[in-house]
């Protein structure tokens, strides 16, 4: 559809940026490049842009205030992004099928009351709470998915709703008081606050990554070979392998200065992993990327476009419910303004800032993790700044504005050079 | 056509409510033969194409298939026997690549992809089609029309069908694109399948068809061989008689060359004259 007004012997002329670099050749660490180069050039900017647009922030904000690149505060910068991260996850899944959710904090937001009232005032255990807050979410999803399937409401409208009224649902369930403090001494609160990856164990998380990234890369080019498939060289893998292990090293040795890397931290890229795991490795996840990309051709290929519609609802606000009950534990409390503010708007737009499309069809695991990372740096830096929250509103503003002109620029771009 | 036809329809009849769509049609198709559908807008194409992917079943008639009566009551249906339909508009994923949509709904190994394998067969389709495509990784807006077309063709191929029904196959393609498209036909004729294909190109249905059907208004209008059917000929029974605006055009443009060269052919003046003339004797 963006190519209609691309002039049409453009688009028959073969591709020449798919004929020069063909991806089907055998490439090693120059071929590599060499590929990246043109997909850059045709527009697919992948993360980079992201990648780019941090390094910036993290020097400014450096130079502005030398205490933001100290082990200490990117300790706190880590966990930080963990609740709103796992919000933008969902958030991720749903604009992966070309819908929205806007619900997101008022379902973190009750979700957190929900816990708060189970565990504090009828003396549940936390896991019983938690698994009933989640279990809740799951079914606002799937209430939200029937209306959308069997009605044709446009998600937009449903999740607008939804945002009132389940904020209405979680004033009520707070009540008068308004606020429940969660015991600092449970489970939950000293899981989001206090407990960190023993050194060793972190390290050998960072070899055991390594090895399975080099492992699973080793495996998939043998497998290649022995099918006559051009692969990735070896020398490529170890370089990719070695690479990880030398920032991920480096980043836990600098983090173990201080506390080091938060459990929840662990958590949240645990389930990035997982997440990508799906959207590339599985069906469901092409059919996630298919109803996106255009619904018809998925209903023709027989895909159950509704059951996909419905588990991206319910993963969205399930995932939601996981990111409020975080985020009340950070806080060893539920109130009134959990959820509230700006927690929706960060959520939705880190999976946007992280390269999500807007449009559907578009988007990886990581846009998440690196979206909400750039946001929580601007949040930070202008705290250390002691500057409030207004300027930072107006920076996360116009940092979101880039990032979705820079997608809209390179959409062009994919669409003049026949990318999608 | 000595062999018996594979698919066989027999007074296959569809109304949607008071409207015939198709009254009475007989369709057949042999293994390794290409039969052209023609017919003007309305005729009824579209409706037994549908017939015969399952989305509509047929009110009365019957079809064989395999020399056995069957009933194709849904898509699924149709794709089980060994039919398989390629729409019009392809229904094809411009943000997945080609191995993602010829194997979409239908990926092998649902939650460990085996993308070796799915790639290893994708690369032998298209090789066996002779089929010119960039790259088996280049997502789908990276192709041209014709190498789409090539692509949804290819994915009916999966099912292994028998018979391969393509709608409108070379619209909207360029001169070297149909081409390439008419020889993936001839290809699938090689290959031992029975394609139906339905066009509105008379030089496309005459290159790659082997018989020529035509729909008139819901009805058989006439099947051609087409090595040796005309174009005016298919536009005769596509329209529905001698006398029509195509037919008119052509004659009136055969007519004006000779008016102007050969001597002795009646002035136009001397018959308004006589018509003028007549008219007042019938004043009087």
């Amino acid at each position: 559809m963006s190519e209609a007004d691309v002039d049409v012997a453009e688009i028959e002329a073969p591709a020449p940026a798919a004929a020069e670099f063909d991806p089907d050749r055998p490439r090693g660490v120059r071929g590599t490049v060499q590929v990246l180069g043109a997909r850059f050039r045709g527009g697919d900017l992948g993360v980079a842009p992201v990648v780019a647009g941090l390094v910036i922030i993290w020097t400014v904000m450096q130079i502005l205030n030398p205490i933001f690149l100290s082990s200490t505060n990117l300790v706190n910068l880590a966990i930080e992004c963990v609740p709103v991260g796992i919000i933008a996850l969902g958030v991720m899944f749903m604009l992966l099928v070309g819908q929205i959710d806007l619900s997101v904090g008022s379902l973190s937001g009750l979700s957190a009351a929900v816990t708060a009232v189970l565990f504090v005032d009828h003396g549940l255990s936390p896991w019983l709470a938690i698994g009933g807050a989640v279990v809740l979410a799951c079914l606002i999803g799937w209430l939200y998915a029937q209306v959308f399937n069997r009605l044709g409401v446009p998600s937009f409208v449903i999740t607008l709703a939804g945002l009132l009224g389940f904020l209405g649902v979680q004033l009520w369930m707070l009540g008068a008081k308004g606020s429940i403090n969660l015991p600092f001494d449970s489970g939950l609160v000293t899981f989001a606050q206090l407990q960190f990856v023993p050194p060793w164990l972190a390290y050998a998380l960072v070899v055991a990554g390594a090895a399975a990234l080099f492992a699973a890369g080793y495996a998939r080019a043998a497998a290649r070979r022995r099918a006559g498939l051009p692969a990735t060289s070896v020398q490529a893998l170890l370089l990719r392998s070695a690479v990880l292990l030398l920032g991920l090293g480096v980043a836990v040795w600098y983090l173990n200065r201080d506390r080091g890397v938060g459990w929840m931290f662990v958590l949240f890229l645990g389930l990035v992993l997982v997440t990508h795991y799906v959207l590339t490795r599985t069906s469901y996840g092409k059919s996630l990327y298919a109803v996106g990309g255009n619904v018809e051709a998925a209903r023709r290929a027989g895909i159950n476009v509704k059951a996909i519609y419905a588990s991206a609802f319910m993963l969205c606000t399930t995932l939601a419910a996981i990111g409020g009950v975080l985020a009340a534990a950070r806080l060893a409390a539920a109130n009134q303004s959990s959820g509230a503010g700006d927690v929706n708007l960060n959520a939705i737009a880190a999976a946007v800032i992280g390269g999500t499309s807007l449009f559907g069809g578009r988007g990886t695991a990581f846009a998440a993790l690196l979206g909400i990372v750039v946001i929580q740096s601007i949040s930070s830096g202008l705290t250390l700044l002691n500057l409030d929250s207004s300027f930072r509103f107006m920076v996360t503003g116009a940092v979101l504005l880039l990032a979705v002109a820079l997608d809209s620029v390179a959409r062009r771009s994919r669409a003049s050079s026949g990318r999608a | 056509m000595a062999a018996p036809p594979l698919l066989s329809l027999r007074g296959i009849s569809k109304s949607f409510g008071a409207v015939a769509a198709l009254s009475d049609v007989d369709l057949d198709v042999a293994a390794g033969e290409v039969v052209a559908l023609v017919g003007d807008n309305g005729a009824g194409k579209s409706t037994l194409v549908k017939v015969l992917s399952g989305v509509h079943p047929p009110d009365a008639g019957t079809i064989t298939f395999e020399s056995a009566p069957v009933g194709i009551a849904s898509p699924a249906a149709a794709q089980q026997l060994g039919i398989a339909t390629v729409f019009q508009d392809l229904a094809l994923c411009e943000n997945l690549n080609v191995i993602e949509n010829l194997f979409l709904g239908r990926e092998m190994r649902a939650l460990r992809l085996d993308d070796v394998t799915m790639e290893v067969r994708s690369r032998e389709l298209l090789r066996q089609l002779s089929a010119k495509i960039p790259s088996v990784r280049a997502p789908i807006a990276a192709l041209s029309g014709g190498q789409r077309q090539t692509v949804a063709i290819a994915r009916s191929l999966l099912g292994d069908p028998k018979v391969i029904i393509l709608d409108e196959p070379t619209a909207a393609l360029g001169v070297a694109q149909t081409a390439e498209v008419l020889n993936l036909i001839d290809r699938l004729r090689e290959r031992g399948h029975g394609v139906i294909m339905i066009s509105h190109n008379m030089a496309d249905v005459t290159a790659v068809a082997d018989r020529v059907v035509v729909l008139r208004l819901g009805r058989n209008n006439g099947v051609f061989d087409a090595e040796t059917v005309s174009a005016e000929e298919l536009v005769a029974a596509i329209t529905g008689a001698g006398d029509n605006a195509v037919t008119r055009r052509v004659a009136r443009r055969r007519r004006a060359v000779p008016e102007k060269t050969v001597p002795g052919a009646v002035p136009e003046r001397t018959v308004r004259e006589e018509a003028a003339r007549q008219e007042g004797a019938d004043d009087e």
